[in-house]
């Protein structure tokens, strides 16, 4: 266990360390002066370009530079933004947890409706409700997000009126951001209203989560079925019914445990996919997220914004990622003890 | 089973859709307590006097601070705000303000005033623009755009304290726009309190930051790009006046005050004359900065919005379709025109240019160019002035005369000349290469051919300047609703080195009225001057004016007391939301 650990770490760090290069090196791909790309300052005589340089330790080697980049970024000095001339590490930490929430209830639908729907479509391969939900599923699958979540916007914001389109929460409620995650943070404040306030959340979290979820939804239950019918053929399934088990007990005892081995790895895929997703969605309904601040940093030409973006989400990709591969070699005993972790 | 298949699955699709539609079913009275505005852009900075933008007093004038004086939206007079009255020595040099007293500043957390408005906060905020070696003059820049370009901290001569209530200002010359810029977005009233706290503290800056004023509400806090945030003040004058005027007690103190001015020569009205109390009936008020129009038509629609800035004029259609929103529209201070370079023949013949106007129609123009969002210009001012002269001469179309006057000027069929049209939009007129296309084809018909120029904004600024253009179609918004604003610096001999006398035109006749009429402070001396000056414009006519576009503003219904300023940015103050 120990060594399967470390194997993990291992492989964590040394991609972290590679997106870190990754994102270092940026400063100097990005079109223009690499000074005026790291401070957003355009230097007025030589003088002051090589305060500026000195300051930035742009004088020193690559070598020197990068483990200045590393120590700033582990000692949380990230940086400036240039358009609003905040800390990144302030930015970032509202823009992400906004993205992970979104991506967590939708990964949340997923789970509590597409697995259930997979395995019910699984069970009953082949009969009308199963090639119902087979095609409801595609046709959803088949959606790009950003129309799907257009269409959700004119729909029920536009035409019903029955969901707000931008934002997390109405400006009237003053929630202080503690973990990031507003249900969280209205349940933690203290404010007047709460329940009003929740129910307002929700009202503003329904179309882009169903957004972002229907799609993860959909292909949660493809996986799921396809799971459940190779299970279904599997010869112990063939020995169970000649021993006389009920279909009930044969699905409890055998299908439903042995069918979610191959989903979960494929979840790990999924969680790229969601949070990918998260940040389209996220400028259409103007959720002030990764996604969205990212998008900023673009149009205003913020690089150092868009460097440390970069950074931040794939450190999440690449670790969820990982903990979720970790999660099921830890409970699949199928697996070798000492085959190689993978990302 | 197929039954139940159906059930669940409907059930899974509607979830998310029945939890949205539960927080819209009954709208608690919690969301009467807020306003949200959909501004267009972030505020430069909480300080007005830095900044002429209109987002900058959109987001400050008038929701953080008070003037001396204001502009009554309905009227354009002026009428005490801070300054309760005011006296104007015969020779028109010293001004005499009365204050208020028992106006307190915002109670914030990062201020608690310790006493009440007084002179000393006039003198400070009139002195930080004014006097380059004052201590604030350079924080934040030091640069005052409006009072700039008016010059008017070079006219001013002394700003004295006569005791605690009570203002003196000498001026150099005789400026009878004086009150009128004064009343302006940009004339705020600091606390001289908090300024010298924050100097004390070594953060003098923080005073254009984190706003300090007497008005309606008080300053929150900003996030770039997502939103400001206010609270009512809960200390507002205006409010505590309302109450005393239903006991009578101002007017009694209105009564001493004109007692103790018998002997000076004139004194200002100083009833108050805002009879509907602009105190807030809401807690809250908050701009949410979206810069797209179409979505902050979009979240008017759904109601995140209660009102919004600056509809584009394809949306206004849509605005007025839904029976929830509610278009306000009123006559802007803004003037569209075609000038001509009247310094290059034969533009230099009046009878030319007479008979150019008469070649062109201007309803069409109104029509096809604003979409009926304008109403006719017949001469500079618009209706919203209160110099606005209703019978005015105008130009009428009639391509026979412009023959007859072209041929008489020894114009030979074929003439060419150049019109400008200038490259963005503006309220004033939203598309001038469209507009200038028209008055090619009029032209056409009075054979004169016309060619269209255009450059971008700052080259076409430039040459319009160095005078080579024949013809420009282009306009002015003013600041405040004095005419001397627009007369001055549209057409007067001194405007054209600055630039914005786009017909290059002098005339000494001209000037010596407009100065005429800034030396008297009655109002009916001069409204004639002004018609003198019409007759006068629309016998030399230098420039055609073409229109004067709305402003609007669109709301939700559910918002009352809502109305366009004319004269600056939009007033929160006193609105109440109803369901």
């Amino acid at each position: 266990m120990t060594q399967i650990l470390v194997r993990y770490c291992t492989l964590l760090i040394l991609t972290l360390l590679v997106l870190t290069i990754i994102s270092f090196s940026l400063a100097y791909l990005f079109p223009g002066d690499v000074l005026e790309n790291l401070t957003g300052l355009v230097p007025q005589n030589e003088i002051q370009r090589a305060a500026l340089e000195k300051q930035f330790k742009l004088d020193q080697s690559y070598v020197h530079q990068f483990f200045y980049y590393v120590s700033n970024l582990l000692t949380g000095d990230w940086g400036y933004s240039f358009t609003s001339g905040l800390p990144l590490r302030d930015e970032v930490g509202i823009a992400m947890p906004a993205t992970i929430e979104l991506a967590t209830y939708a990964m949340l639908m997923a789970l509590f409706v597409g697995i259930p729907m997979g395995y019910y479509a699984g069970i009953r391969c082949y009969s009308t409700s199963d090639y119902l939900i087979n095609s409801a599923s595609i046709t959803i699958y088949s959606f790009p997000v950003f129309w799907f979540a257009l269409l959700l916007i004119l729909i029920f914001s536009l035409q019903l009126d029955v969901a707000p389109l931008s934002g997390r929460i109405s400006l009237l409620y003053n929630i202080e951001p503690v973990s990031g995650f507003i249900l969280l943070d209205i349940l933690l404040a203290d404010i007047e209203n709460k329940p009003l306030a929740l129910k307002d959340a929700i009202s503003h979290l329904a179309l882009p989560t169903f957004a972002i979820g229907a799609i993860a939804t959909a292909s949660m239950a493809r996986i799921t079925r396809r799971s459940v019918i190779d299970v279904k053929h599997r010869p112990y399934i063939a020995a169970a019914i000649s021993r006389g088990l009920s279909s009930w007990q044969i699905f409890f005892r055998h299908i439903l445990r042995n069918a979610l081995l191959p989903i979960l790895p494929l979840m790990a895929i999924q969680i790229t996919t969601l949070i990918t997703n998260a940040m389209i969605v996220e400028t259409l309904f103007s959720w002030p997220g990764i996604g969205n601040w990212l998008i900023q940093a673009i149009y205003q030409r913020d690089y150092p914004a868009l460097r440390i973006g970069m950074m931040a989400v794939s450190t999440v990709v690449i670790t969820l990622t990982i903990l979720v591969d970790l999660f099921n070699r830890v409970i699949d005993p199928s697996r070798e003890k000492y085959e190689r972790a993978t990302v | 089973m197929s039954y139940g298949l159906v059930k669940r699955l409907s059930l899974c699709l509607c979830t998310a859709l029945v939890v949205a539609s539960c927080a819209k079913q009954n709208k608690q009275a919690f969301y009467n307590t807020g306003i949200i505005y959909c501004s267009e852009s972030n505020p430069v900075t909480f300080n007005p006097q830095l900044d002429t933008s209109s987002t900058t007093s959109d987001a400050s004038s008038h929701q953080l601070y008070d003037r001396l004086l204001d502009f009554d939206p309905e009227t354009g007079r002026i009428v005490p705000s801070l300054a309760s009255s005011w006296l104007v020595t015969n020779d028109g040099l010293t001004y005499a303000f009365q204050l208020r007293k028992d106006v307190w500043f915002h109670n914030t957390e990062y201020f608690t005033p310790t006493r009440n408005f007084n002179a000393d906060d006039v003198i400070f905020s009139i002195d930080r623009w004014r006097l380059t070696s004052h201590p604030y003059h350079y924080i934040s820049g030091g640069r005052y755009p409006y009072f700039e370009s008016i010059g008017l901290a070079q006219n001013i001569a002394a700003v004295e304290r006569i005791n605690g209530y009570r203002v003196e200002i000498t001026l150099k010359r005789r400026d009878s726009s004086f009150l009128a810029n004064l009343a302006t977005d940009f004339a705020v009233i600091l606390s001289e309190e908090y300024a010298s706290q924050l100097s004390q503290a070594g953060k003098p800056s923080k005073i254009d930051e984190l706003p300090v004023g007497t008005g309606p509400f008080k300053f929150e806090s900003y996030r770039k790009d997502h939103f400001i945030k206010y609270r009512r003040h809960e200390n507002y004058w205006r409010l505590s006046l309302s109450a005393e005027e239903n006991d009578n007690g101002y007017d009694q103190d209105n009564a001493e005050d004109s007692k103790e001015s018998e002997n000076a020569s004139k004194l200002a009205i100083a009833i108050n004359q805002s009879d509907e109390s602009e105190h807030s009936a809401v807690e809250q008020l908050i701009f949410d900065i979206t810069p797209r129009s179409s979505l902050r038509l979009a979240k008017l629609m759904t109601g995140e919005c209660d009102a919004t800035a600056f509809p584009a004029q394809t949306e206004l259609e849509v605005i007025r379709a839904k029976e929830d929103l509610i278009l306000a529209e009123k006559p802007g201070l803004n003037i569209g025109f075609w000038a001509f370079n009247t310094q290059r023949p034969p533009f230099n013949n009046p009878d030319v240019r007479r008979a150019l106007a008469a070649a062109i129609d201007k309803n069409t123009l109104l029509e096809a160019v604003y979409f009926d969002s304008a109403i006719r210009a017949k001469t500079l001012l618009p209706a919203a002035s209160w110099a606005f002269q209703n019978d005015a001469d105008d130009t009428a179309y009639n391509p026979v005369l412009a023959r007859k006057l072209l041929a008489d000027a020894g114009i030979k069929p074929g003439f060419s000349m150049t019109i400008w049209a200038m490259p963005v939009e503006r309220a004033y007129n939203p598309n001038a290469t469209k507009m200038a296309e028209l008055i090619q084809r009029y032209l056409r018909d009075v054979g004169v051919e016309a060619t269209i120029v255009s450059y971008d904004w700052t080259t076409f600024r430039r040459h319009l300047r160095e005078g080579l253009h024949d013809s420009v179609l282009i306009g002015w918004s003013a600041d405040n609703g004095d005419p001397d604003n627009f007369y001055r610096p549209l057409l007067s001999c001194g405007a054209i080195p600055s630039g914005t006398n786009r017909a290059m035109w002098c005339n000494q006749d001209y000037d010596r009225l407009i100065n005429d009429a800034l030396k008297t402070d009655d109002i009916e001396a001069r409204r004639a001057i002004y018609r003198q000056v019409n007759r006068l414009l629309y016998e030399r006519l230098p420039l055609v004016p073409i229109a004067h576009a709305y402003r609007y503003q669109a709301y939700r219904s559910e918002l009352e007391g809502l109305t366009i300023n004319p004269f600056g940015g939009v007033r929160f103050g006193g609105v109440e939301k109803t369901l």
